[in-house]
């Protein structure tokens, strides 16, 4: 559909303008959401349909209905004495014949709202265009706005200045959207990923839950491009994989730090945790290894003499801690894990952690999580501290993925962590967050706020779905709408990097098609480039 | 010219601007109530049958019923051929628009009709011309003279002859009546029974 609806004939900027639809369009055929244009004398304004209603210009109408079993009668009144009338809410104006700046910045926050009797018309794809901007250098296409065919895309390099969330209650789609955001950045920004992929749905291979189908992951698409790191060696060569690299942590490595985060997980006491320190300062950098080297009650009990904490804490930390000797990839001291990740990144690979078996046991993915982010941002705030002033020796823009976020950005937790720090600082040290979470309302507000991209899936819980829009103004309607969103491949997006929210079906990921798009080439197209590049260089055979 | 003479149909006896009254040159020989007529010289008037009327011409004198003795209608006009004299025909017209010389316009003359001005019945051509746009519906529904709903229709219905698509014109006119009738529902009810019927 497309062309005239109506024109505006009452409103006002907090409640949205009222538009009286044209005789011959029915309110059946226009949903809430749909985008429209408004044309005023001066501006050109962008909204977005969010309510539709009947009216009648006359009264008696409702008491004494005309006689519709006439075709005729029937298709004279509607339309004229009964009439379909529906609520657009100007959010931005796109074109200002005065004013060049709107030719220029693009868009800008509808600060008024178009006169009386100014035409309204469904948006256009180049509208649409004009709002989200094109798919080129910068923009990712993403989806379509629901009822459209239009591509909506998304600024990345805009999108990765800011820490960013995905959410969704499980099975809503919300891998499969972070996954193209990943592949977003990849491809449209200089930024680079480090994903710490819990189930292994991001690196080699993922799974599509509806139809049990596997799909690509991101080394399977840019091979040349995706670095696959595993704690879990078997795993991956069960898998038939070869990692680009086996992560290994040393015991010197695990510092206080990362056992506080792991608190609720291991279930420490206050005072159990607070020996930590105290047994850091005793031991040293080896500490952990040297605290689990006290074996039996009586062991511990001297120990925590000799550095006058609780005894009975003491050992219920020792019995919690043991549990991290067993996991195999904690040993010795010395490896190089984090300045591989590092050295991988800094050539701009990107590089996705699999977790492996210990993607289920949730202390290793926060501890291990926890501690490579910790360390690569200060590498990073080194870096950019050397480079301060200049932009040319500034780190590579580092968007860390994260799954399961509610664990460890718990509002306890959050300001003690590196995600919290992250979070929080913004940009200044070139490294965000991607949080990809089923629970949102279990992250600290501080950090949700802090947030600048949100896309979300359906969330049935109303915790949930306050907490994504804490902060946002207009939440009431964003709340409707994220209440209706279909229970697949549907989100609502809004923020940072977004003019205006926006409810998109996602696009299709998994069809050979759907990877070409991306870029992938397979077997057969290879090979016709080996033909051409023979055929260039040697002339056809 | 002759095809004028041709389509005339009465002379004007009486004239305001809003409406006009004209005698039949024949009795009964009257323009049916919604005709689109013109009469008058350089800038004709056009009008919208409103009533038809015959009557005494003597108004202090009212016809008596003379059939008493006769066996059909028509012989008691051919035994009493007097009576074509002493009864005449007589239509009012409403006054829809005027030709300029710049072209149709469709609200009233800034003068009348002359008194004696001939009234001729429009052609095809001009009542599509005239009835191509809905102006005149104001000026119909609030007619002095007739039955104004029944008018409507009565016009509506000739002029939808003219017209490419009859069905479609007619839908139209019913949303042009519509907003004019706001708060009239069974009005417009009415008048639209009327446009198929």
């Amino acid at each position: 559909m497309t062309g005239r609806l109506g024109m505006v004939v009452a409103g006002s900027l907090t409640e949205g303008v009222q538009i009286r639809l044209d005789v011959g369009i029915s309110t059946e055929t226009i949903k809430v959401g749909t985008f429209v244009s408004i044309q005023g004398g001066k501006f050109r304004f962008f909204g977005q349909v969010t309510g539709v209603a009947l009216e009648t210009a006359d009264m008696s109408l409702r008491g004494v209905p005309p006689d519709v079993s006439n075709p005729f009668i029937e298709q004279v009144i509607s339309g004229t004495t009964a009439y379909g009338m529906i609520t657009v809410e100007p959010m931005l104006v796109i074109a200002d014949s005065d004013d060049p700046a709107t030719v220029l910045d693009g868009p800008q926050p509808a600060k008024t709202i178009p006169p009386h009797f100014a035409q309204v018309s469904i948006a256009t794809e180049n509208d649409i265009e004009i709002v989200f901007g094109e798919e080129d250098e910068e923009h990712f296409y993403i989806g379509t706005p629901l009822d459209m065919e239009t591509r909506l895309a998304l600024n990345i390099p805009e999108l990765v200045t800011r820490s960013n969330g995905v959410f969704g209650k499980s099975g809503t789609g919300k891998t499969f959207l972070a996954r193209l955001l990943l592949i977003g950045i990849l491809q449209k920004s200089n930024a680079v990923n480090l994903v710490f992929d819990m189930h292994g749905e991001y690196g080699w291979k993922g799974s599509s839950e509806g139809t049990g189908r596997e799909v690509k992951g991101l080394k399977q698409l840019f091979s040349s491009r995706v670095a696959v790191f595993t704690l879990d060696e078997e795993s991956s060569r069960r898998r038939g994989l070869a990692p680009d690299y086996v992560v290994r942590i040393g015991y010197q490595e695990i510092e206080p730090e990362d056992i506080q985060i792991l608190r609720e997980t291991l279930n420490l006491s206050d005072v159990a945790a607070d020996a930590v320190y105290s047994l850091h300062r005793h031991f040293g950098r080896n500490w952990l290894q040297d605290f689990l080297s006290h074996k039996g009650r009586e062991g511990v009990r001297d120990l925590a003499d000799s550095i006058g904490v609780n005894s009975t804490a003491l050992s219920s930390l020792h019995n919690r801690l043991s549990r991290l000797e067993r996991l195999p990839f904690i040993e010795g001291s010395g490896h190089d894990s984090l300045n591989q990740i590092l050295r991988y990144l800094e050539r701009g690979m990107h590089v996705v952690l699999e977790f492996g078996r210990y993607g289920n046991d949730l202390a290793s993915y926060i501890l291990v999580a926890n501690l490579l982010t910790r360390r690569i941002h200060d590498r990073y705030m080194q870096m950019s501290e050397q480079a301060s002033g200049d932009p040319n020796r500034q780190p590579r823009p580092l968007v860390i993925t994260i799954e399961e976020a509610h664990k460890f950005l718990t509002p306890s937790v959050a300001d003690q962590t590196i995600f919290g720090t992250i979070a929080r600082e913004d940009r200044k040290y070139n490294v965000t967050l991607m949080v990809v979470d089923q629970r949102p309302s279990g992250i600290d507000e501080e950090v949700m706020s802090q947030l600048g991209t949100k896309i979300t899936c359906l969330l049935d819980s109303e915790r949930d779905v306050d907490s994504v829009l804490t902060g946002r103004s207009g939440s009431r309607k964003l709340r409707d709408v994220l209440s209706r969103l279909e229970s697949k491949q549907q989100a609502l997006a809004f923020g940072h990097a977004l003019p205006m929210p926006v409810v998109i079906r996602t696009r299709n990921y998994g069809s050979l098609e759907s990877y070409k798009e991306l870029g992938f080439r397979d077997d057969a197209d290879s090979l016709s480039d080996i033909t051409k590049a023979r055929d260039d260089l040697f002339g056809p055979p | 010219m002759s095809e004028l003479i041709a389509g005339r149909i009465g002379e004007i006896v009486e004239a305001t601007t809003a409406a006009f009254t004209a005698r039949c040159h024949e009795l009964y020989v009257a323009p049916a109530l919604g005709t689109l007529v013109r009469a008058g010289g350089n800038n004709p008037v056009l009008g919208i049958v409103a009533e038809v009327r015959t009557q005494s011409l003597d108004p202090s004198r009212r016809p008596i019923a003379m059939g008493v003795d006769e066996e059909t209608e028509e012989a008691v006009y051919e035994h009493n051929p007097q009576l074509n004299r002493l009864l005449s025909t007589e239509f009012q017209a409403i006054v829809v628009g005027y030709e300029s010389e710049s072209g149709l316009k469709r609200h009233l003359s800034p003068f009348p009709p002359r008194i004696h001005s001939f009234v001729y019945e429009c052609g095809r051509d001009r009542l599509r011309e005239f009835s191509s746009s809905y102006e005149f519906l104001p000026s119909l529904l609030n007619s002095p003279i007739g039955p104004q709903d029944e008018l409507i229709a009565a016009f509506l219905r000739y002029s939808s002859l003219t017209q490419e698509d009859a069905q479609a014109y007619l839908v139209g006119a019913g949303k042009a009546l519509a907003p004019l009738l706001i708060g009239q529902i069974q009005r417009l009810n009415n008048i639209l029974i009327r446009l198929i019927s």
